[in-house]
């Protein structure tokens, strides 16, 4: 064994970046992105509206009215940037972090907690949001994406689909299967990899040896890098990309370079597996600093804005909490509501005889 | 009526199915111009098209996956996986995906994907291609189960299965697919037997003889042997294994007071034994026996040139009527 890289891996990784950590706008030959103030606004409130959810789901969990969260802090960009990428018509497929699109698609934050809280596994309406259900096996969902965009193709539709995934799941069997399903089928899909650099405790390198946007070329179809914590460039590199979807040119990879600076979960301990420093290093990238040092320094906003915002991300903080704490628990039946789609006698005979032992405590 | 194998019964059945619905769809490893290995699929793509039979690259996890990601798109796929003990890989999606999403979804979303599997041994084949893998399936939650045993019942559970919005795991035996029948291909849906409901398919009085799939022959063959010997015994074909039909068992085993269940699986914690359970819970004061269950050993299915002593015969089920009044 030698220190130098193995062999497949010497090229060094190319990166798509049109906003900088300090907040300047760079230019890149392939991707640009052209936007109002207004919209620039817009982003920018996504942002911090969807950090202070999360934050205020960590603070759930910790208070034990979340049994569990998955914290997307430091994430931010690439979920938001991407999410408003999509259009009305585009149908989206997470993993169980996506907290920032899931914002874009117009889900109730507090159906996700709900999730998390336990009264149920999923709570809102994929067709309506056009954002599928959480999945927390991983990488399961990047089939059912490129199943679904098959059926869009059948459908003659102008629509694009992209699913979400992690790194770690990079190195399971149904993410390459979906590769191998959505090059084939010239599927209209957009692969969206958030590489926060940790499956739990186990760094970028126990998954692959070579940068994962790579691995698309082996599959046949261009693969990309993109700033992760810029939101500019995961915005103007996922539209491009579901643009070419939506124009039949079939499936991209993007991978969003991105650092996970909380825990996996709740539950997790990220102080027994990696150094204090490489979080302070990524914090010098923070996604939302960049973005408010380059409003700041155009004038593209003033002080009372972000004011504005920090007040309404205070006041939605503390409603999501307020809503998450009025959730009803469900009742005990609800076990054996919608297991089936159809009559199915045994969930008859369980659920009455659950009902009569239940009756058997009343009175 | 037409005389058809069990093969091209399900052939006509899906042949009429995506007829009926444009949104069904055929999904599978050589599927297509194959028309699969045992040609169950013959003549679907030529007719239907490539949109709508679909030849899979070669994966049975992306067969599945990609077919709840087409019915969450409004189709309704029938995937077939080319062998029982091909089906593992798949395992997770059916397990984790297509059985929990409608739950997971609080009923929004139905996933109406069948997956056909050509089940069980007698064929003379290579490991992993004769192995009898319900049991899995018949514990996972949100699956129903069937299986059918012949080419009428074939053509209208297949048909009953792809109609269905529940995912349905569809049991073909495949060492039937080439025995002939009579099958009305005519009759409309609605005068069909609801495809989770049993069938007596040979009336008796002394025992009752519960199978479902290869075996149900098997046991028809057992009852007329038995009948020389003087002993009228009741044949149930189960059909439908999640749910089971409890209630006709129940009704059968009250009147006869002796029961045995057949299944080629491997009898340790196989169907047989949750039949078994119930059975005994609801026939006690009614039973002359003790439920006897007739299976496979259990262990992994053997080397072809033993499947014989491993598959239950009709010897191996008479043994067992013998037992069962010998209480």
């Amino acid at each position: 064994m030698t220190a130098e890289a193995p062999r497949g891996a010497e090229a060094p990784a190319e990166l798509v970046q049109l906003l900088t950590p300090e907040g300047e706008r760079v230019e890149h030959p392939d991707y640009d992105i052209d936007l109002t103030h207004e919209e620039i606004r817009g982003l920018y409130r996504d942002l911090v509206l969807v950090r202070r959810v999360d934050l205020e789901a960590v603070a759930l969990q910790r208070q034990g009215e979340l049994g569990l969260w998955a914290s997307l802090l430091g994430q931010e960009a690439a979920q938001i940037g991407s999410g408003r990428a999509l259009t009305d018509a585009d149908m989206a497929f997470p993993t169980y972090r996506e907290h920032g699109v899931a914002w874009c698609r117009g889900v109730d934050p507090v159906n996700l907690l709900g999730m998390f809280r336990g009264v149920n596994h999923g709570g809102w309406d994929p067709a309506e949001h056009n954002f599928h259900l959480y999945t927390i096996v991983i990488g399961s969902q990047t089939l059912h994406a490129v199943g679904y965009a098959m059926g869009v193709q059948r459908d003659g539709a102008e629509a694009a689909t992209i699913v979400y995934f992690g790194d770690g799941a990079t190195s399971q069997g149904d993410v390459n299967e979906s590769f191998i399903w959505a090059s084939v089928f010239n599927a209209p899909i957009v692969f969206f990899c958030q590489n926060n650099q940790w499956a739990i405790s186990e760094p970028l390198e126990k998954q692959s040896r070579i940068p994962l946007y790579r691995r698309a070329s082996g599959f046949g179809f261009p693969g990309i890098r993109v700033d992760g914590n810029d939101v500019l460039a995961c915005l103007a590199v996922t539209r491009k990309a579901l643009a070419d979807a939506r124009s039949g040119q079939g499936p991209m990879l993007i991978e969003a370079f991105t650092y996970r600076m909380g825990a996996h979960t709740t539950s997790d301990d990220p102080t027994r597996y990696r150094v204090a420093s490489e979080l302070e290093a990524w914090k010098l990238k923070d996604p939302i600093e960049r973005v408010r040092a380059y409003m700041f320094k155009n004038q593209i906003a003033d002080q009372d804005f972000f004011d504005a915002v920090d007040a309404e991300a205070d006041e939605l903080g503390k409603d999501v909490r307020k809503r998450c704490l009025a959730l009803p628990d469900p009742e005990p039946l609800a076990i054996f509501d919608h297991v089936y789609a159809e009559p199915h006698r045994l969930m008859d005979e369980e659920r009455a005889e659950f009902a009569a032992y239940l009756e058997g405590f009343e009175g | 009526m037409t005389t058809l194998t069990l093969a091209k019964a399900l052939n006509e059945g899906m042949r009429r199915a995506m007829e009926d619905d444009p949104k069904v769809l055929v999904m599978g490893e050589d599927v297509g111009k194959l028309g699969g290995v045992f040609r169950v699929t013959d003549g679907l793509q030529k007719d239907f098209g490539e949109q709508r039979v679909i030849d899979t690259p070669l994966a049975e996890s992306g067969i599945i996956g990609t077919a709840i990601g087409l019915a969450l798109r409004g189709y309704r796929p029938v995937c077939e996986i080319q062998f029982d003990g091909f089906v593992f890989p798949a395992a997770d999606q059916i397990i984790t995906q297509l059985a929990k999403m409608p739950l997971r979804s609080l009923g929004k979303l139905r996933l109406p994907v069948v997956v056909r599997i050509p089940c069980g041994g007698g064929i003379g084949a290579v490991e992993h291609h004769s192995e009898s893998p319900e049991a899995y399936f018949i514990h996972t939650a949100g699956l129903r189960v069937v299986a059918c045993s012949n080419p009428a019942d074939g053509y209208t559970m297949l048909q009953q299965a792809i109609r269905s919005d529940d995912p349905v795991v569809f049991f073909e035996p495949k060492r039937r697919y080439w025995e002939k029948a009579e099958v009305d291909t005519s009759s409309a849906p609605a005068d069909w037997t609801p495809f989770d409901q049993a069938k007596v398919v040979r009336p008796g009085t002394d025992a009752t003889l519960l199978a479902y799939g290869p075996m149900v022959k098997t046991c028809l063959e057992a009852a007329t042997a038995a009948e020389e010997d003087g002993r009228s015994l009741e044949v149930i074909d189960l059909r439908s294994l999640n749910p089971l039909d409890v209630d006709r068992v129940v009704e059968s085993v009250g009147g006869t007071g002796r029961c045995i269940v057949v299944h080629e699986a491997p009898i340790y914690n196989g169907f047989g034994a949750e039949i078994a359970a119930r059975v005994t819970e609801r026939c006690f004061y009614k039973l002359e026996a003790p439920v006897l269950r007739v299976g496979g050993p259990s262990t992994p299915y053997p080397p072809s040139r033993l499947e014989d002593h491993y598959l239950p015969d009709l010897d191996r089920v008479l043994e067992a009527v013998d037992r069962v009044f010998a209480f």
